[in-house]
């Protein structure tokens, strides 16, 4: 069953199963990087974006309209194992977010951060710590175009930062210039992310007129607590806190600030040294992980339903994304279900065979 | 010399040992001499195949019961009720081979099934022969064929006589040729104690067809059921595992299955959800490679039953081929005992999901580098 407007709060239980839209003009703008990419080639596919409603999408909306936001903030892990749909509740929660007017700071994958890494600078502030100017450009442009309005208007910085000898960004000027200048001046990037980040902290959640809620997402959180695949110029191994994006977002996912909530998730995909297996906390967070994230409320993602299945399989039905005749038969669907096991990634790599 | 590649027990077990006496002079002192002296010159090969009587097979058939009776009491059996099988059971105990070739371990059996069957003596005392086609070479092949042929005729004039009295029936009975075949020309052979050339077989076939060809054929049908041999429906051989009751009142079966190396044991419950869990993981995360996943589905697509099971499984060894395949198998077996019909036990059989596959790794030789592999060859 397809409701094709745009999303509003309805009641929990019926909602389940039912796609929802996302327009593609917030589409561009909320997650210009942030969709998993197989979802990224079905919307170009089908020329919309569609999201499934699932219970543990539901269940974090509900909790952030709940939360109450004097306190500090809140931590909410989604786990469960590989292709059940962390990321796409993930994005599900934040599209919510945006829509409410929250400042959305999403890093799509953490992991990213942690290897494959072309360059790598010593950095300029800390003489220990290593930068890493192409990853930290591309999420500040991002970032930018995600969070536009804010940036240009309301927040201000609150002290002065000096990136070299030569470029500082002074106090009260809007947030925007100095992500401008972070984008620009590539060398200074990743330092600009982190005082960016300092910003967001102090400012989130104030009692002015013009205060915002900061909803910080970061999928694949466990990449933090780690190991990297990254190596020093003498083939030492990199920890992940000698790398300053990550220090500074650990920093961030500290419950130490109020006004905002921070939404996490665990991946296996693209997690280094860690058994295709292991999807529950304590496994991909590691200890040191696990404590620095507790407490934190874990929210279970699993399989599709048989309804949701049901929905997924009369989706691609209605789409005429099934060519094959004999998928179209009841068989054809108990073979589906069989062979994907109600797995939803496993689910549209076979569909799109057919 | 088939009887002498095989040991034959009948008269060893009857302590009668046949001495070779010779005595070189006429005095009355017996000498037991175990070889036979050179100047005997025998030419083994220009004799021919070696003659066995039919007073000699008599003389052995007779050793052989009275060995069996011994043989039951020395087993303290029953001598009455002492079957073949009890005696290939009991040689089997008392003289324990480890040779890996069946053929040439020790066997008791009847002199009939031993020695290999030969014509009796084909002529008189004159040198006239009895049968009136002996000078074809293979006389019983041709009285068949006369035989035969004598058949036909006489159908053609039976049927002559059905048309010149207006009493032709117009649904004639015919033999019925369903679930029989024709004597393969070995089998053929065997029965008339000849060898028969393929022209001959094939002409052989030819005949019996224009046989059945004739509308009144079903007169003959005894003469014909003699050329043909039954088949059994395979199925029936088929073991089916029992279904149980656990205590929550859900019937499941126990199947196993085995493949390269790999051996896979499997609970198939009914009134399930179609969930399979191997060895306490869900089939998707023990087989991430679809086509293993499509080789566990196919007993159940099949049959029809995809989500009425639940599937508990177990597996261990072989790689990851041969384990999918173990529990294709079990899995197939284990859905027999669900099975309504016989006839949806046959499909599945013809289906081949219940062959085990004999496949196993190709030994490897020596003198070469793999099973097949050979090492570099250089010209010189």
């Amino acid at each position: 069953t397809m409701l094709k407007s745009t999303f509003t709060l309805l009641s929990w239980q019926q909602q389940v199963g039912q796609y929802y839209t996302i327009p593609s003009a917030q589409l561009k703008k909320a997650f210009p990087n942030g969709l998993p990419r197989r979802f990224q080639m079905q919307i170009k596919t089908f020329n919309e974006a569609c999201v499934m409603v699932r219970q543990p999408g539901l269940e974090l909306i509900s909790y952030l309209k709940r939360a109450d936001y004097a306190k500090p903030a809140l931590r909410y892990i989604l786990f469960g194992e590989v292709g059940c749909g962390k990321t796409m509740s993930l994005c599900h929660t934040l599209h919510f977010c945006s829509t409410q007017g929250w400042l959305v700071l999403h890093v799509p994958d953490a992991h990213l951060w942690v290897k494959n890494c072309k360059e790598l600078l010593p950095s300029s502030s800390r003489p220990t710590r290593l930068d890493q100017p192409i990853e930290a450009s591309q999420w500040l442009k991002n970032f930018k175009i995600t969070n536009e309005h804010f940036l240009s208007k309301q927040i201000k910085t609150t002290r002065r930062y000096i990136w070299t000898k030569r470029e500082s960004t002074e106090e009260g000027r809007p947030l925007g210039e100095m992500v401008d200048h972070g984008m620009s001046r590539v060398k200074s990037s990743s330092d600009v992310v982190g005082a960016l980040l300092r910003e967001l902290r102090l400012q989130a959640g104030g009692a002015t007129e013009d205060a915002f809620r900061l909803a910080v997402a970061v999928d694949g959180v466990n990449a933090l607590w780690g190991k990297t695949s990254l190596k020093k110029e003498d083939k030492s191994p990199v920890s992940p806190d000698d790398l300053t994006l990550i220090h500074n977002l650990k920093k961030m996912l500290r419950n130490d600030w109020c006004g905002g909530a921070i939404l996490t998730t665990l991946s296996q995909t693209g997690s280094l040294f860690k058994p295709r297996s292991a999807y529950l906390p304590t496994e991909l967070l590691g200890e040191e992980g696990f404590d620095n994230m507790d407490p934190f409320v874990p929210i279970p993602v699993s399989n599709y339903s048989d309804k949701e299945f049901e929905s997924c399989y009369l989706y691609y039905m209605d789409r005429n994304w099934l060519q094959h005749p004999h998928s179209r038969t009841e068989e054809g669907r108990k073979e589906l279900l069989f062979l994907s096991s109600r797995n939803p990634s496993i689910l549209e790599r076979l569909c799109s065979f057919l | 010399m088939a009887a002498s590649s095989r040991s034959v027990f009948s008269s060893c077990l009857n302590y009668t040992r046949s001495f070779s006496l010779t005595s070189t002079r006429t005095s009355r002192q017996f000498t037991r001499q175990i070889c036979v002296s050179s100047r005997v010159q025998v030419n083994k090969a220009a004799r021919g195949p070696e003659k066995f009587s039919i007073e000699y097979i008599r003389k052995h058939a007779e050793e052989f019961e009275v060995g069996k009776r011994r043989l039951a009491n020395m087993m303290g059996e029953d001598p009455e009720t002492f079957t073949q099988q009890d005696v290939d059971r009991s040689i089997e105990y008392l003289f324990p081979s480890g040779l890996f070739e069946k053929k040439a371990r020790p066997v008791m059996k009847h002199p009939e099934l031993i020695f290999p069957k030969q014509t009796a003596a084909q002529w008189d005392k004159d040198g006239r022969p009895f049968h009136f086609l002996f000078y074809t070479g293979t006389p019983s092949f041709y009285s068949i064929m006369h035989d035969t042929f004598g058949k036909v005729l006489a159908i053609e004039k039976h049927q002559d006589q059905m048309r010149s009295k207006g009493a032709l029936p117009q649904d004639s009975k015919q033999i019925s040729l369903g679930g029989s075949r024709w004597l393969l020309k070995e089998e053929l052979e065997e029965v008339l104690v000849e060898n028969i050339s393929d022209q001959d077989y094939s002409r052989f076939l030819q005949l019996m067809d224009k046989l059945l060809s004739l509308p009144f054929c079903a007169l003959e049908e005894e003469f014909v059921q003699r050329f043909r041999k039954q088949l059994e429906i395979q199925s029936t051989k088929q073991e089916i595992p029992d279904v149980h009751c656990d205590e929550n009142g859900r019937s499941y079966s126990q199947a196993q299955g085995r493949r390269k190396t790999a051996t896979a044991s499997v609970t198939l419950r009914d009134c399930g959800s179609g969930r399979v869990a191997v060895n306490g993981k869900d089939c998707l995360l023990y087989f991430p490679i679809l086509q293993d996943r499509e080789q566990i589905m196919f007993p159940l697509h099949f049959a029809g039953m995809l989500g009425r099971f639940d599937v508990q499984a177990h597996v261990e060894g072989g790689g990851r081929s041969a384990q999918a395949g173990a529990l294709r198998l079990a899995i197939a077996r284990a859905l027999l005992s669900f099975v309504s019909t016989p006839a949806e036990v046959e499909t599945i059989r013809q289906a081949g999901l219940l062959t085990a596959d004999p496949r196993i790794k190709e030994r490897q030789k020596p003198g070469q580098a793999g099973a097949r592999k050979k090492y570099t060859w250089k010209k010189r």
